[in-house]
């Protein structure tokens, strides 16, 4: 399967790997740090708030609310022509951080605040996408 | 600590120069950069070999640039090639010049980015959120417009208003790039590139380069022309969300405000003295944002007060009389500070302000910055 995925597929690293072992099990999870409690992705060397080094993982309830989507016209990757215009959406967990999506299923009731949750998407044998869609609440 | 209201009128553009924007395969940075500063020499009489300041944006090597001008600098710096360096760029330099660093600064930005085909996204410029195909700085100011569609429900018509003004100051600029006039109509049924933005809510990447001479105020008397002041200046950055890269939830609302407010503070200006304004237009949105940041408008409200022509010339508040990023060149704003030292020296033949003597520039980004040119 990796051989045909033509798309990007992320740089793992010992700062990201634990998200996206995560993501392979069905689970949106958050970088914590364990001395102040601070929230965040993209994972950070050091907490930004308390500098500490001690960081951890939060798992998240992989829900949260739309902020913003926008509908791409143009391919800047080749594996991605077959799909336009294709869906990318902001969505705020509800544990605080912001997260860059693909928005898929149906999207006529799209607007700002509308609550979504992360479906998973297995593209590689080692990488799970998640995804949001919308509730429909 | 120095009161920045102490470098107000202190430092002053005294040349300005730049080449031709277009398809120049056969040049390189260098060679377009010289033909800049060439040019800004001439504009302003001075010897050559009085530069002894060199600031190098978006060129290679600054030590190749000093070679190919002859020129071995007291001070210099080299800036990154990101579309926000020319604010902070003229910034830097003028304290440089106020300190004693320099007498002469020589501010240098080349772009090659239409021959070779830069188009700003996918692998040029790697993120977090390439696995999802969201990538390129259009993409994120489109996410940003939609946004303030939904919130204060601006739409596309309004910001139409604004593509379709600075195309109008581009008819009237004999040297822009995109010339033939623009409907909001036009606007509407241009192609998609990343919805809700099209093709004419997007800069224009072109071949160029741009050169500015700064000096101290009283060097600046034996200059050819007269002399443009730096009047004000004011500067806020917006990291701690910078995972998105040119995005902001707020659309830097807060920095654009404190940048504004610092800028008019030290220059001692108020709104209704500012006669034209030369905004960061690498997407149309910006213009918008920058509008309500620095306070033409309040906030969410920059729809309204962009429509029936309040940023064409003539109108309530002319915006980027070249034709600007979207219809002249995306010269990373170094040329939108050449377009505001024209106006003020009265040079701009058809697109001329009148009586102009106040003109704002603003980046807003994750840099913002924004200065104040008044006449000298």
């Amino acid at each position: 399967m990796s051989n045909e995925y033509a798309k990007p597929l992320p740089k793992i690293t010992k700062l990201t790997k634990p998200f996206w072992d995560h993501a392979k099990a069905g689970r949106v999870a958050v970088q914590l740090c364990r001395d102040c409690g601070d929230v965040r992705f993209p994972p950070s060397p050091v907490c930004p708030r308390c500098l500490s080094d001690n960081q951890g993982w939060r798992v998240t309830q992989g829900r949260g609310t739309l902020e913003s989507w926008v509908e791409f016209h143009r391919a800047y990757w080749n594996g991605f022509a077959d799909d336009l215009p294709y869906r990318v959406c902001l969505v705020r967990l509800y544990e605080g951080p912001v997260f860059v999506s693909n928005l898929v299923g149906p999207s006529d009731h799209s607007k700002l605040g509308a609550p979504v949750r992360a479906v998973f998407e297995a593209v590689t044998d080692e990488i799970t996408l998640p995804k949001f869609e919308l509730t429909g609440e | 600590m120095h009161d920045l209201a102490s470098f107000k009128d202190q430092i002053a553009v005294i040349g300005v120069g730049n080449t031709r924007y277009g398809n120049f395969p056969d040049a390189d940075e260098y060679g377009l950069a010289a033909q800049a500063f060439r040019n800004a020499i001439d504009d302003c009489g001075i010897n050559k070999n009085n530069i002894d300041g060199l600031l190098v944006c978006r060129i290679p090597y600054y030590a190749r640039m000093g070679e190919v001008l002859g020129i071995d600098p007291r001070w210099t710096l080299t800036l990154p090639p990101h579309g926000r360096m020319s604010g902070m760029g003229i910034i830097e330099a003028a304290q440089a010049l106020a300190t004693g660093q320099a007498k002469y600064v020589a501010l240098m930005y080349a772009n090659i980015g239409r021959s070779r085909r830069v188009n700003y996204g996918g692998d040029e410029n790697p993120s977090t959120w390439d696995p999802w195909g969201f990538t390129s700085p259009g993409a994120a100011h489109a996410m940003m417009f939609r946004r303030h569609m939904e919130l204060y429900g601006t739409t596309t018509r309004q910001l139409a208003e604004v593509s379709v003004a600075v195309r109008y100051h581009a008819t009237l600029n004999p040297d822009a790039v995109m010339r033939n006039p623009i409907t909001i109509e036009d606007h509407e049924s241009a192609r998609f590139i990343t919805a809700p933005l099209r093709l004419l809510d997007y800069c224009l990447i072109n071949d160029g380069a741009v050169c500015i001479i700064l000096t101290t105020k009283d060097r600046a008397q034996d200059a050819a022309k007269r002399p443009v002041m730096i009047s004000g200046f004011g500067c806020r950055d917006s990291f701690t969300q910078s995972a998105i890269s040119n995005f902001d939830m707020d659309f830097w609302y807060p920095a654009i405000q404190q940048a504004g407010v610092e800028a008019r503070a030290m220059a001692g200006v108020g709104h209704d003295d500012i006669d034209a304004l030369m905004c960061y237009d690498n997407f149309s949105p910006t213009v918008l944002f920058s509008l309500e940041g620095l306070g033409f408008c309040e906030k969410g409200e920059s729809g309204n007060y962009v429509e029936g022509g309040t940023l064409q010339l003539g109108g309530k508040l002319p915006v980027n009389t070249d034709g600007g990023h979207l219809s002249n060149s995306y010269m990373q704003g170094w040329a939108l500070n050449v377009e505001a030292v024209r106006q003020l020296r009265g040079e701009c033949g058809a697109r001329q302000v009148k009586d102009c003597e106040v003109v704002q520039y603003v980046q807003s980004t994750p840099c913002t910055r924004s200065i104040i040119y008044t006449r000298g």
